[in-house]
């Protein structure tokens, strides 16, 4: 994290490894905290926390010590139910203190179920109710334009969200505004709460999709941190148009039972279970 | 009464261009219908602070949200009918939940949108959006209270919303009024009965309160612009001055501007009470004039009314 843009082509692979050995903890964070609560959504969020780690460590220009700061880049946590991975990097960039996690979901506890803008520093917009990031995303980036400014905004959409109608108003519109200052991300991670997207309501090809609305598309595998890296600076030189990166993810990634299991969409882990995946990932947190 | 008619809808555009060249953070939105809600004007005073955003209301309120939390105070307009209803959850989400500063003014509200029929009557805006925590709500009485209005809101922070309709209507006030949110305005005084009005049956209450007058009965007419905050403090005293209450609006009587007044008497001065507004059916297409008289928008309905409740005074 900087005050300053990241030039990722210096010391790629040590940024890399940097930021590989961060994500693991987060991802104990992940499986602990939605433990603790009880409820929430651990699969989506161990899909799409190598993004935000990327973005809250390398990419995005911000201070944790100011988080209203009016030049930080912004991210929309479009699909708000990864509000856990969404804390988790907030709190190990620095925002508030790790211990504060374990509080997620419980009565007067900063971390609601899902963002909220207004009691959690570090978010900065509230969401929840799925397919509206978008359009708030591009609303930044055209305020930001108007001011001048060269912050760019960050949007985390999940695969089952691009079924709303209103992300592809979004897609349209920011199309035709030339945001170039908005980037996005799709968490590819193929599943939704009653099964397989293609199953359910098939979004394929959605890189194509995109690309006819007019976006800069790039397609990366969204747990190599030098694919993110290199896709977040691609991006960075786009002119006249936003990007779209389509992250191939892998739900439940990094815990073995988890991997690629619907059932770990919104519910979390029983006491063995939670002990076998903080093992796998190397610790007790 | 001899009433000068002028349509309401210009006190938005107007008043939308004279903060845009006051205040730099002042941007505009909307959806396709920039001629209708008159947006237009500031579009020509100000492109690059004017977005269209096609025919895309859920976008736009979520582009309104954005630009809102860039500090921008967002003006977002539509016909009443998309602005509450198609965009209801993000409107919800995005503004009333974050409490951000996007000022969604409505047009084209109510039974009088005449012609278009009731695919584009809207009667349940009002509720839809008094129900929504941090969401001020406010429907004028005509062009100088939506001007008033409009500049009003700019200076206030967070979410609000704004309805205006799409006749010419009586113009009730002139350039010296001075609207402040929450403030209800007592029109004429009277000891009997208060008739509650909002939007164009402000004129008609005070209509009826003329003929009342004949009648030997002392009618006062409030009109109560600002539906939420609502101004307890008028509508108690009100209850406790003259012992009966008339509300009177275009809007569903469920969940409406006389609900929420009978919420107000039910908890502080409960009293007689009888609606005037729109049954609980959906419109049809028509003369303004003629859905009025139709759905029992009407001086004599006011009338039959405020006799009806001044009756059931103890």
């Amino acid at each position: 994290m900087s005050l300053e843009r990241f030039d990722y082509w210096t010391d790629i692979d040590d940024n890399a490894a940097d930021l590989a050995g961060i994500s693991t903890e987060a991802r104990r964070w992940i499986i602990r905290m939605t433990h603790e609560a009880g409820s929430g959504h651990p699969g989506g969020s161990l899909s799409s926390i190598d993004i935000l780690i990327a973005l809250y460590f390398k990419v995005m220009r911000h201070d944790p010590s100011d988080p209203t700061w009016p030049d930080r880049d912004r991210l929309v946590m479009s699909k708000g139910h990864g509000a856990p991975a969404l804390y988790t990097a907030l709190s190990l960039a620095g925002y508030f203190v790790r211990e504060e996690l374990l509080t997620l979901r419980k009565l007067g506890s900063r971390l609601q179920g899902h963002p909220s803008m207004n009691k959690t520093p570090g978010i900065d917009m509230s969401t929840g109710s799925l397919g509206q990031g978008l359009s708030i995303a591009l609303g930044i980036a055209l305020g930001a334009r108007l001011d001048r400014k060269d912050h760019r905004v960050y949007c985390i959409l999940g695969d089952g969200e691009v079924q709303e109608g209103q992300v592809w108003e979004a897609a349209m519109a920011a199309a035709h505004y030339k945001a170039d200052n908005l980037c996005a991300v799709l968490d590819r991670n193929n599943l939704q709460i009653d099964g397989p997207t293609e199953k359910i309501m098939s979004i394929e090809p959605a890189l194509h999709k995109f690309e006819s609305f007019g976006w800069n598309t790039i397609e990366i595998n969204g747990h190599d941190f030098k694919d993110i890296l290199k896709a977040f600076h691609d991006a960075e030189t786009v002119k006249g148009r936003p990007t779209m990166i389509i992250a191939n993810t892998v739900k439940g990634k990094g815990v073995s039972f988890m991997e690629g299991s619907v059932k770990f969409h919104g519910k979390t882990t029983t006491p063995e279970e939670l002990e076998r995946a903080l093992s796998e990932l190397g610790g007790d947190i | 009464m001899e009433w000068k008619l002028k349509n309401m809808r210009p006190g938005f555009g107007e008043a939308l261009v004279e903060l845009g060249s006051k205040y730099q953070n002042i941007v505009a939105l909307n959806a396709d219908l920039s001629g209708s809600t008159t947006t237009s004007m500031f579009e020509s005073a100000y492109p690059e602070r004017f977005f269209n955003m096609g025919v895309a209301e859920q976008n736009m309120m979520g582009v309104a949200a954005g630009l809102a939390s860039t500090g921008k105070i967002v003006f977002a307009s539509t016909f009443a009918m998309f602005a509450t209803g198609r965009a209801y959850d993000q409107v919800r989400q995005s503004i009333a939940y974050p409490k951000l500063s996007v000022k969604i003014v409505a047009t084209h509200a109510g039974i009088t949108v005449g012609g278009d029929g009731a695919s584009h009557q809207m009667h349940e805006d009002l509720a839809l959006m008094r129900v929504l925590p941090h969401m001020t709500v406010i429907a004028p009485a005509d062009y100088w209270e939506t001007k008033k209005a409009v500049l009003n809101v700019a200076r206030t922070p967070g979410p609000c919303y704004i309805r205006t309709g799409r006749t010419d209507t009586p113009l009730i006030y002139d350039e010296d009024y001075d609207f402040r949110i929450g403030i209800a305005d007592t029109l004429v005084d009277g000891e009997d009965v208060t008739v509650i009005a909002m939007g164009l049956m402000v004129s008609k209450a005070m209509e009826a309160a003329e003929v009342l007058g004949k009648e030997g009965i002392s009618a006062r007419v409030v009109n109560l612009s600002t539906i939420k905050p609502i101004d307890k403090n008028c509508i108690i005293k009100a209850a406790r001055d003259t012992g009966a209450i008339v509300t009177a609006e275009e809007h569903n009587m469920i969940v409406g501007m006389g609900s929420a007044v009978a919420e107000v008497l039910l908890d502080h001065e409960p009293v007689p009470q009888r609606r005037v507004g729109i049954p609980d059916v959906f419109g049809e297409s028509g003369e303004s004039e003629e859905l009025m008289q139709a759905y029992g928008l009407t001086v004599e309905n006011i009338v039959e009314s405020a006799k009806k409740a001044v009756a059931m005074k103890r």
